[in-house]
């Protein structure tokens, strides 16, 4: 593997080194201090992080296989499901109805036996393998199906957006057994550490950070390989790395299943530091939201994914606090701006000051398509 | 003292005679005197006599609120102790309630009386009340009301309140169990041919009959079972058809603009949801300037939502669009954006909670048809879905616009080498597509709330409807649409509406990737394109 890049230095280095500074700061400084962050923003600091998973895994196979998912959030949603089901059961007889074995939401349903995919939630290692397994074979499936078929573009794009939206009315339902409408909350700890508790956000804050890390770092790595040569070769001109004897739907597949992983392991940290996952992450406009994030920071940067996802996120938490109206100008409006005007991103526009070349290349006009 | 005296003698003079006389004619009489079994034979006249009085005074009899002065005139009792004079309605003003006799009754006038109230309703003046009474002598199979019935049935002229009285009538034949065999016989096939699900219920209940009878009962409940599962079928067809409707109402525009020109517009249901707020707008214009004309806002509406939502779509292209041709996947999230702006904007200006759009008197209600319950503003969206989607059509194949159109479509450059303006078509067909929408917009809001995010419910539906049908192929469009309609509401008894909703959703991925250019893929150059 070659040196790290500046830019994923800086980004380890702003990541990693935040995390710990937020962490260090709210523990060691009493809340009078000039130098406390108050509790709320460990959560917060975390729930940013966790964007950028997902936004990394949408730059992988938007910006490196020219996959453009608008389902993505469906991954991540499911791996927040699988640890927030480790989660409910962590409860045990702490719930309203005191039930040791059924969730709050099983006993008001009347239900008196767990359903079989319940069982084994208990034990955290087993929720940790779900958290992977589960969207990862989802993934594999459904790219399967997908690539082999040849179905790519638009028509893809759209049939991702079916995907998550299928599975947003699934959860809708209460016979699902995964809390219909209300989802899952009301947490009360984790591995047995207390989830309220500074120490275990700050914790959990820390760990948020190192996976993003690793994922950039193992992200950067894939597509420095020859393996995301050819991915590059597949977003920019399919039939040509077709003839030329490469199978682009296994590449596809590969990026794709990884990409699911990454933002599955994005969603499952999420849920204990938001405390609460509900059908609502499976909604179309998650998904597309987090396109635009990608978008915003520079798509097919990497980089670009984490910084857009933290960027955009900041800026919602201050535009729906203060200005509560003017917020869907403002995400409106970014989508417009950045298709238009900033193709490659807050990324391309500081490369482009520096005189580098952004990483898409233009788009050619129509009729100009390589075949 | 004396002239009390008199006066009392005078009343007596007129009135003795007039009370047997009455009692010979006027059945009320006998309510005054206190003779009960003229009173029995009073009310089985009164309950058949289908004099428009008589079921007040019955029933104030039963409830004990019937009373009778010292002359004979016989006054109802309200609840709250106002007193009515029986016979003319009007109130008794200056009579004294406590110098009033109720009216009393023993065993057998009491029994009398229950059955000539049930029946009485059967002769009625009013067929639908005649026609109710029999219906719930079917329902309430009382065989106390056979007799009524059974007159009932001879005096009756109306055909159809007829054969809701003969079906009564086999109700009580097959239940009473006192009826032949051969009268019964009848009476199943009576029930036969009725076929409901009360028919049926009733025929599936019977026992300890003869050996005929049931297996003719068994015979009549499996032919009356087949006729209900046609007839759910075609329920289910219908249904499927106007939902079927919506979709291709809200997906036409889109097989436009998605469809022919290939630009993926993520705002088309805020287009649709334009259309809504236009036919608010006018109906609450005209409730304000032409309240009289208020039937008619609907035809004005249409094309005041073509009018704002294809000017709309024409800023959009303007604006927006002609600068991410070729690049689609950048369309789409340019007009996503938006599709938030103007989902803002409306909230700012109208405000987030559902608008009230009324629907015009001549879309509510239904009418039967065979077995079938067809509601009006369901056959209105199937008819109005032809008609857009024709006029469509026509203005594609039959304009010089809609040719024009084709031609920059199949080959950019040809056709503007031919002096076709391109960008100008382009403009117009986006702006006929936008247009279209709002269209639908106008039918949606009779059946969907007017809310800012009407459109998001349909977004994802229309994209699945124009990709289901083959892009580019407006009989695609057309087909997609009405099989997806028709395939949902027959999922929908097997699994729940959510759950057909989703099985459609996977079943639509997996043709997508079998097919993925959708039903009637377009064939030549232009699918590489």
């Amino acid at each position: 593997m070659r040196r790290i890049a500046a830019g994923d230095g800086l980004t380890l280095v702003a990541v990693l080194g935040g995390a710990a500074l937020i962490a260090a700061l709210n523990l060691a400084t009493p809340p009078g201090s000039a130098l406390h962050v108050p509790s709320f923003v460990l959560p917060l600091a975390g729930k940013y992080l966790c964007y950028a998973m997902l936004a990394l895994a949408v730059d992988l196979v938007w910006g490196f296989a020219g996959i453009l998912s608008l389902g993505h959030a469906a991954f991540f949603a499911l791996g927040g499901y699988a640890m927030g089901m480790y989660l409910m059961r962590e409860i045990g007889t702490r719930g309203v109805y005191g039930n040791a074995t059924l969730p709050d939401f099983m006993v008001f349903l009347n239900w008196t036996r767990l359903p079989w995919y319940w069982h084994g939630f208990d034990m955290a290692w087993f929720a940790c393998l779900m958290v992977v397994l589960v969207p990862g074979l989802l993934a594999l499936v459904f790219g399967y199906l997908a690539f082999r078929s040849r179905v790519s573009g638009v028509y893809l794009s759209i049939i991702t957006q079916a995907l998550t939206y299928a599975l947003l009315l699934a959860f809708f339902r209460n016979d699902m057994g995964f809390g219909g409408n209300n989802g899952m909350t009301d947490f009360k700890d984790i591995l047995g550490l207390p989830l309220h508790a500074d120490a275990t956000r700050a914790g959990l804050l820390v760990l948020t950070a190192s996976f993003l890390s690793v994922q950039l770092l193992l992200a950067r790595a894939l597509v420095r390989s020859r393996f995301g040569k050819v991915l590059v070769a597949v977003r920019d001109a399919e039939s040509r790395v077709r003839f030329l004897g490469y199978r682009p739907e296994s590449y596809k597949l590969v990026v794709w299943v990884i990409s699911a992983v990454m933002a599955a392991i994005g969603g499952a940290l999420y849920v204990p530091q938001v405390g609460i996952i509900n059908p609502s992450e499976f909604s179309p406009a998650n998904s597309i939201e987090a396109v635009i994030w990608v978008a915003v920071g520079g798509r097919g940067t990497l980089v670009g994914a984490i910084l857009g996802a933290v960027l955009v996120n900041l800026g919602k938490t201050y535009f729906t606090g203060a200005l509560p109206e003017l917020w869907l100008y403002a995400l409106g409006g970014l989508f417009v701006v950045v298709t238009l005007i900033l193709p490659n991103g807050v990324l391309g526009l500081l490369r482009r000051r520096g005189g580098g070349n952004g990483a898409v290349p233009k788009p050619l006009p129509v009729g100009e398509q390589p075949t | 003292m004396a002239r009390f005296a008199a006066r009392g003698l005078l009343l007596l003079a007129l009135l003795l005679p007039a009370a047997a006389r009455a009692q010979a004619d006027d059945p009320y009489a006998a309510f005054g005197a206190h003779d009960y079994e003229a009173m029995r034979a009073a009310i089985e006249t009164l309950s058949t006599s289908g004099d428009a009085r008589a079921p007040a005074v019955l029933s104030a009899l039963q409830s004990g609120q019937l009373r009778v002065g010292e002359d004979g005139t016989l006054y109802l009792r309200a609840a709250d102790g106002t007193l009515r004079e029986a016979l003319s309605g009007a109130v008794a003003t200056g009579v004294d309630g406590a110098a009033l006799k109720e009216v009393r009754m023993n065993n057998a006038v009491r029994r009398a009386l229950d059955g000539a109230l049930g029946g009485l309703r059967l002769f009625a003046g009013d067929p639908a009340t005649r026609a109710a009474a029999a219906e719930a002598v079917f329902k309430g199979r009382d065989q106390a009301a056979l007799p009524a019935l059974e007159r009932a049935i001879a005096k009756e002229t109306d055909a159809g309140v007829k054969s809701v009285m003969a079906q009564a009538h086999a109700a009580l034949i097959l239940t009473g169990g006192t009826a032949s065999e051969s009268d019964k016989l009848a009476a199943i096939a009576v029930l036969r041919a009725r076929g409901d699900l009360e028919a049926s219920s009733l025929l599936a209940s019977l026992t300890g009959q003869p050996v005929a009878v049931m297996s003719a009962a068994r015979d009549a409940l499996t032919a009356i079972q087949r006729q209900r599962q046609l007839w759910d079928i075609a329920e289910s067809v219908f249904y499927g058809l106007s939902l079927g409707s919506v979709l291709l109402l809200a997906a036409a525009g889109l097989a436009i603009t998605f469809g022919v020109m290939g630009v993926i517009n993520m705002a088309h249901g805020e287009m649709v949801m334009l259309g809504a707020y236009t036919t608010f707008v006018v109906q609450e214009t005209m409730r304000a300037h032409a309240p009289g004309l208020i039937g008619a806002s609907l035809f004005v509406a249409v094309p005041a939502a073509f009018l704002v939502a294809g000017a709309v779509g024409i800023v959009i292209e303007r604006g927006l669009i002609r600068f991410l041709y070729g690049r689609p996947l950048e369309t789409l999230l340019a007009t996503w954006g938006l599709s938030l702006i103007l989902q803002q904007v409306v909230r700012s200006i109208f405000g987030p909670s559902n608008r009230d759009v009324s629907t015009p008197a001549w879309m509510s209600g239904a009418f039967p048809l065979g077995g079938l319950t067809i509601t009006a503003n369901r056959l209105t969206i199937i008819v109005f879905a032809a008609l857009v989607f024709t006029v469509l059509m026509l203005a594609l194949r039959r304009t010089a616009l809609g040719l024009r159109m084709r031609a920059v479509t199949q080959n950019r450059f040809m056709a503007a080498a031919m002096g076709i303006r391109t960008p100008w078509i382009d403009a117009l067909t986006f702006g006929l597509g936008s247009g279209v929408a709002g269209i639908a917009g106008v039918a949606l809001s009779q059946i969907d709330n007017v809310s800012p995010n009407l459109g998001q419910s349909y977004i994802i539906d229309s994209f699945m409807v124009v990709v289901f049908g083959g892009v580019g192929n407006l009989w695609g469009t057309a087909l997609g649409a009405l099989t997806l309609g028709i395939v949902n509401k027959f999922l929908e008894p097997l699994a729940g509406a959510v759950l057909g909703k989703i099985a459609v959703l996977v079943l639509l991925i997996i043709f997508i990737q079998r097919r993925p250019r959708g039903m009637f893929p377009l064939k030549g150059r232009a699918v590489e394109a």
